[in-house]
């Protein structure tokens, strides 16, 4: 009982599996026998013996405290863990006098009993693995699900290893802390009780027939002596079987292990419901989670080849999935007799005190370990590595542990802030923006879906119910966002997932911070639209003459049948050139028939039904058409451009359904309404001092997206041109109509085949993604807060309302928040986006995200909490609206204000620092390097030559990119790839792909003899320079030396080689994770295209910026006036 | 005329009625064209404070929209919504234009009848009114507010702002011109 059994308590945590396995064999098999007679036990056994307690449990715990969810969300944590946790605590108390009284007291407790502590914990252990076993079993039924990300690990380590530390601040971190410490109330005359017979353990085996009525007896509802007793007589029972561990007979095992898997079932209950990104799979699952929520039946099968699968990997990594598991109590009961059903009321029993407390130690001893990390100085000036070799993860906010895991996942809901100041002042004086980073309608590998008439929300600010609302007792709940309690409705109560009654708490929506629901009638105001896509060609001269005609009609070819929709799903043709030509594919014609509007001063629709078709009924004229179109205007002669009209034509033709119109412009448009001039100088492109032309010159297309938005119908927009086309007043037919748009500037099909490559790859993407029909999206935030400004592809309506014609999953939005009343009565806020849409499949669809973050005081703790990466890509937001507002020289100084004033303010916080010196907190170290990085960008450059358009498009992209990939366009990622090797590989589908350390962008790391990867985003460049190793050129490019590789390269071949295939295989990985596949370029050192390359260099010093190196002496200079 | 300075705008009629029928001849007294320029900035005015508190009236009702408790049919009902907040939005750029107008058409007359200290104390007005519309977004129709930035928070506050502003503005100016209108019936 010393210290160094604690440490040897915790390797068994690796050997443990070892042990399951010896039992694993015919655990499974008595698992799969059980189950199988478990639909048929439900009815039989008596339901409330276990649901009882637990009621008892939970109403005790709302009322000694009114925040409900840390119930529920204590539970997540898994098993395993959770277990260990609550042995510790019940040591911790059983030795404190006053366990909850003060904070204190337990403190002194767990040191003294740390002997007591010890000893408990290889038990625990041992318990926990004959259940791991079950893990693993299960397991292997699973279906091979994508492995979480590891830092999911880390709430459990910091929990296992620092409870005894950290437990004097809990009251400090935020209300939950002292919120647990009451709650563990009712917990804590459990452990006393159960201290009262240490040695009681070892007999258990013996007493356990005994116990076994006991269990039943607690059918009666109330009584806390018989719970507590229970509880005492399982935990020893837990005991013992841990010392006992494989020795106990197999009965208990499989009871263990169908406690374990029954669990599962139920923690994965989510996962039925969940729906990916595919659209049949989704469907399939929305059936199921239908039948659960109507029939109640017993889990259909399929569930049980599914519920394994948090189980895997879930117990190891904490899996949030997996840790749902306590809500299966009443599940689990049926087939078994009482010995499980006492050891899993334990289980369950004691997570709402002890496990909540025990977590919540762990993420205060992680908070307390992290803050010092986030708020060390770093002397920017000396630190020359200031970037990490690995890619910059989002911050974690500073929250419990259970909270934590329940929150929004970063890459789909980030705040500049996760530590949100409590006052508008504190604010200024932290001199950092606040405002959230959205990707709403991301393609999910998971997605609970929910199916139920009807939607719980909250009644005066109509927020749906999420996991951190507090539930006051069982029937009623308290709104996070404006603090009203609401009744929870009759239909809640009851949670299909463990056909258990009386859990509102547990049903998916308060478990997942993401959720999708299935709206009922009254979310539409008509029914439902059909998915309708139409396309407006231009088939000018210059447009032919590019030749972009044959890749689009090809590409629509081959993904006719792909394209998102259903049976009513509606397509149409519009072409133009100086006039307007429509095709009637009116099912029963024997060919498409061309329709040519002239009059384009007041365009009509010739024949308004047959233009836009059915889709499955006319298939066989649209092909004909698709194959057709490209040589039909082969020799012509037109090189004027009416797209004004055409779009008008177009509006009108998709007025009365709404849906999604794709327009390919290859020049200025030069006829008719909404024609515009060159108003780009080609002399003034380099000019450091005005940029002029960075707004419309016209409303004409601004009016025009608006009158779509108002028919839900979305302007995507492709510009392929080689010369200037005033992208600045094209563009906003798709800003404000929530549409996209994509440029390839100097397109052509034979000349430029890097644009074309990338054409195809987009349109694949483009035409196959998902898409949400009629959408509008509401952010909501905890009353206080409130939204300032919008960002992104969409139209303002309200104050909090988006109207997005069509949502699409490469969409991102950025928010600016501000402080309106400051957050003193509050510790936490919430931020709620719910995004309303019709499916292609004509379902409508809320999805809601809900984020959580805490409220802090201090100007440290703001900026501890700090998400550099959200502030950069906010402020680049808000720089465009400035260069648009104001002028580009506007906002090139507001960007290094931005940095020069957050760093003073910082400097000034910390007075014990040297005001000589350049210092930034950790959590924004990167930040002068990724503003200059912004300042160097297409979109705020001067002094280099850039043409408006890409300007322009690069502001486009700024506005409706999504964090991820509006970083890699800032800051891209540098990596050597000519000596790839096995160190630190991770493994993705049986593929190895080896992770390079990220270099820092600057011409200083490159080497002659070395080959770079860049990955910008959009676009891959890989540079080899003159002196490159020729192993790597004969084996990777497969070219015998460096003079005869090729200028353009736009490929990797698939070569035999070690090498090439580490090579392949880390550019693919990259590829992998965007939705739109990146173009590669191959660029050799004297190349013309180096330039391309050398550009993103942004730590070097051009002729017209500063080197990083300057830009830190030019902010410290700025600081010191 | 330094007695009748002081003299307060609303309380001089009450005062000065009573000297009306003592003066020489009534209809030679009143309607020299200063008096007749203040009447009609009189009425004038009273539309304009009328437009400014439709104008204060609108920018709330667009800010405030949502702390509607029921809005759910709202977030249900998007067209109609949408058609309604930017109806909204057209009838205060209507409305922006006539006040414009309006508000150059009494500059003109008080030029026209030299009354040079009503004038300068327009001039502000005139000149802010003239760069207002300078500055505004661009548009191929004649108004000042965009649909597109209107809600942007700035904007929106700006707008309120200018509205409350405006509307005391007219609602002193109103009081000027009845004492001025009353001013230069007596003086004359």
């Amino acid at each position: 009982m010393s210290d160094t059994l604690d440490i040897l308590s915790f390797p068994l945590f690796g050997i443990s599996p070892v042990q399951n396995q010896i039992q694993f064999p015919f655990g499974y098999g008595l698992h799969l026998e059980n189950y199988s007679a478990s639909s048929g036990h439900y009815p039989q056994v008596p339901h409330e013996a276990v649901p009882s307690q637990l009621n008892n449990q939970y109403v005790a715990d709302y009322h000694s405290a009114c925040y409900s969810i840390p119930v529920q969300s204590v539970m997540t944590p898994s098993v395993g863990p959770s277990m260990l946790n609550t042995q510790q605590s019940q040591q911790l108390y059983s030795g404190a006098p006053h366990p909850v009284e003060s904070a204190g007291g337990p403190t002194q407790g767990a040191i003294s009993s740390a002997s007591h502590l010890h000893t408990s914990v290889p038990q625990s252990y041992s318990a926990l693995s004959s259940h791991y076993s079950s893990l693993t079993s299960s397991s292997v039924a699973s279906q091979g699900f994508p492995l979480s990300s590891g830092h999911y690990a880390m709430p459990t380590v910091s929990s296992a290893v620092y409870p005894n530390l950290s437990y004097p601040s809990m009251s400090i971190g935020s209300p939950y802390g002292q919120v647990f410490t009451s709650q563990s109330l009712p917990a804590v005359g459990q452990f006393e009780e159960t201290n009262a017979f240490p040695g009681q353990s070892s007999t258990v085996p013996r007493t356990l027939p005994h116990q076994v009525p006991l269990g039943y007896n607690s059918t009666s509802w109330s009584t806390s002596d018989f719970q507590s007793a229970q509880d005492n007589f399982s935990r020893n029972h837990t005991g013992s079987q841990a010392k006992a561990s494989s020795q106990i007979n197999t009965g208990i095992v499989l009871c263990m292990q169908y406690g374990g898997y029954v669990n599962n079932q139920a923690s994965s209950a989510p996962a039925p419901l969940s729906s990916s990104s595919d659209d049949e799979e989704e469907d399939e699952e929305d059936e199921e989670a239908e039948t659960n929520s109507a029939t109640s039946s017993p889990a259909p099968t399929p569930q049980t080849s599914r519920a394994p699968k948090p189980f895997g990997y879930g117990y190891p990594t904490l899996q949030p999935g997996y840790q749902n598991t306590t809500p299966s109590t009443s599940a689990m009961q049926p087939s078994n007799p009482g010995i499980t059903v006492l050891q899993c009321s334990y289980f369950f029993q004691q997570y709402p005190g002890v496990n909540q407390l025990s977590s919540t130690l762990g993420g205060l001893s992680l908070q307390h370990s992290q803050q010092p990390e986030s708020l060390r100085p770093v002397n920017l000036t000396q630190d020359r590595n200031i970037l990490p070799v690995s890619p910059v993860l989002a911050p974690v906010p500073n929250l419990n542990s259970d909270l934590r895991k329940l929150n929004c996942s970063p890459d789909s809901f980030r705040c500049t802030l996760t530590n949100i100041p409590q006052t508008q002042a504190l604010l200024n004086k932290a001199k950092l923006p606040l405002g959230l980073l959205l990707h709403p309608f991301r393609d999910l590998t998971q997605l609970p879906v929910i199916t139920s008439s009807t939607i719980v929300r909250c009644r005066s600010c109509r927020t749906y119910i999420n996991p951190f609302v507090a539930f006051i007792d069982q029937r009623r709940w308290k709104c996070n966002l404006c603090y009203r309690v609401n009744d929870v409705p009759e239909e809640f109560m009851y949670n299909p997932l463990t056909r258990s009654y009386g859990e509102p708490h547990k049903r998916p929506e308060v478990q997942n911070s993401t959720v999708e629901f299935i709206a009922s009638s009254d979310y539409m105001l008509r029914p439902p639209q059909p998915a309708v896509y139409l396309f407006v060609l231009d088939v000018s001269y210059n447009a032919v003459e590019a030749g972009y005609l044959t890749i689009v009609c090809q590409s629509l070819l081959e993904n006719l049948d792909k394209l998102p929709g259903d049976s009513r799903t509606r397509i149409g043709f519009i072409t133009f050139d100086s006039t307007v030509q429509f095709y009637n594919l009116q099912e029963g014609l024997s060919q498409p028939q061309m329709l040519i509007v002239s009059d384009i001063d007041d365009v009509f629709l010739p024949t308004p039904d047959s233009l836009l078709v059915n889709l499955h009924e006319s298939k066989e004229l649209i092909k004909d058409l698709l194959n057709a179109l490209p040589n039909m205007f082969t020799n012509t002669r037109e090189t004027h451009s009416a797209l004004g009209p055409a779009l008008q034509a177009a509006f009108k033709l998709m007025s009365p359904t709404g849906g999604r119109i794709s327009v390919f412009q290859s020049q200025l448009p030069s006829l008719g309404a909404g024609l515009l001039h060159s108003r780009e100088d080609p002399n003034q492109r380099s000019s450091t001092k005005v940029v002029q032309h960075l707004g419309p010159a016209t409303d004409f297309y601004k009016k025009l997206a608006l009158d779509c938005s108002g028919q839900q119908t979305a302007v995507d927009l492709f510009l392929l041109s080689s010369q200037y086309s005033d992208l600045a007043s094209l563009a906003c037919m798709s800003k404000y109509s929530a549409g996209c748009i994509y440029y390839y500037p100097s397109f052509h099909h034979s000349h430029n085949p890097a644009q074309s490559e990338k054409l195809q790859k987009d349109l694949k993407r483009y035409l196959t993604r998902k898409i949400g029909f009629e959408a509008v999206m509401r952010i909501r935030c905890t009353k206080g807060l409130s939204i300032h400004t919008f960002h992104g592809n969409l139209f303002v309506r309200s104050t909090d309302l988006l109207s997005l014609a069509n949502v699409n999953p490469d969409a991102g939005f950025a928010v600016q928040m501000s402080i309106e009343e400051s957050l003193t009565d509050t510790s936490l806020v919430c931020f709620q986006t719910a995004l309303l849409y019709t499916s292609s499949k004509g379902e409508r669809r809320i999805r809601v995200h809900t984020l959580c973050l805490p409220v802090v005081t201090s100007l440290a703790d703001v900026y501890a909490g700090a998400d550099v990466q959200a502030a950069v890509c906010l402020l680049a937001n808000m720089a465009v609206d400035r260069s648009v507002s104001s002028s580009l020289s506007d906002a090139r100084d507001a960007l290094v204000n931005a940095v020069v004033d957050s760093l003073s303010a910082y400097i000034s916080t910390a007075s014990n620092l040297q005001q000589s010196t350049l210092i930034a907190p950790n959590s924004l170290k990167l930040f002068p390097l990724y503003i200059l990085a912004l300042l160097k960008q297409k979109a705020f450059r001067t002094g280099t030559s850039t043409r408006l358009d890409d300007r322009i498009y690069a502001m486009c992209q700024i506005k409706s990119q999504p964090l991820v990939h509006l970083m890699k366009m800032i800051h891209p990622n540098l990596y050597r790839i000519d000596r790839l090797t096995n160190e630190g590989t991770i493994h993705v589908n049986d593929r190895v792909v080896p992770q390079p350390p990220l270099q820092k962008l600057s011409a200083e790391k490159l080497t002659r003899e070395g080959a770079f990867l860049m990955d910008c985003g959009s676009i891959f460049y890989i540079w080899i320079g003159k002196s490159c190793d020729n192993s790597f050129i004969k084996d990777v490019l497969g070219y015998p030396n460096y003079a005869s590789v090729p200028q353009k390269l736009t490929q990797l071949p698939e070569l035999d080689t070690v090498s090439s295939e580490r090579a392949r295989s880390f550019i693919s990985w990259l590829r992998d994770s965007r939705p739109l596949s990146p173009v590669l370029q191959v660029i050799k050192d004297e190349s013309p295209a180096k330039t391309d390359f050398f550009q993103h260099l942004v730590e070097d010093r051009t002729e017209a910026a500063f080197s990083y190196y300057e830009f830190l002496l030019h902010i410290q200079q700025q600081i010191c006036k | 005329r330094a007695r009748a300075r002081p003299r307060s705008g609303p309380a001089s009629p009450a005062l000065l009625l009573p000297r009306w029928p003592r003066g020489a001849a009534l209809a030679a007294m009143a309607f020299t064209f200063a008096a007749f320029c203040y009447m009609l900035a009189l009425l004038l005015t009273a539309a304009l404070i009328f437009f400014a508190i439709w104008h204060i009236i609108a920018f709330d009702e667009l800010k405030t929209d949502y702390k509607n408790p029921i809005d759910q049919c709202n977030t249900l009902n998007p067209t109609v919504e949408k058609v309604k907040k930017i109806k909204r939005v057209k009838i205060a750029l209507k409305l922006v234009l006539p006040e414009y107008l309006i508000h150059a058409f009494f500059c003109v007359m008080f030029l026209c009848a030299a009354e040079w200290l009503t004038l300068g104390l327009n001039m502000p007005l005139l000149a802010y009114h003239i760069w207002r519309y300078m500055s505004r977004p661009v548009m191929s129709g004649p108004g000042l507010y965009d649909p597109t930035t209107i809600m942007n928070a700035d904007i929106l506050a700006y707008c309120q702002k200018e509205g409350w502003c405006k509307l005391a503005f007219y609602l002193l100016s109103f009081f000027y011109y009845l004492y001025g209108m009353i001013y230069v019936l007596v003086s004359s």
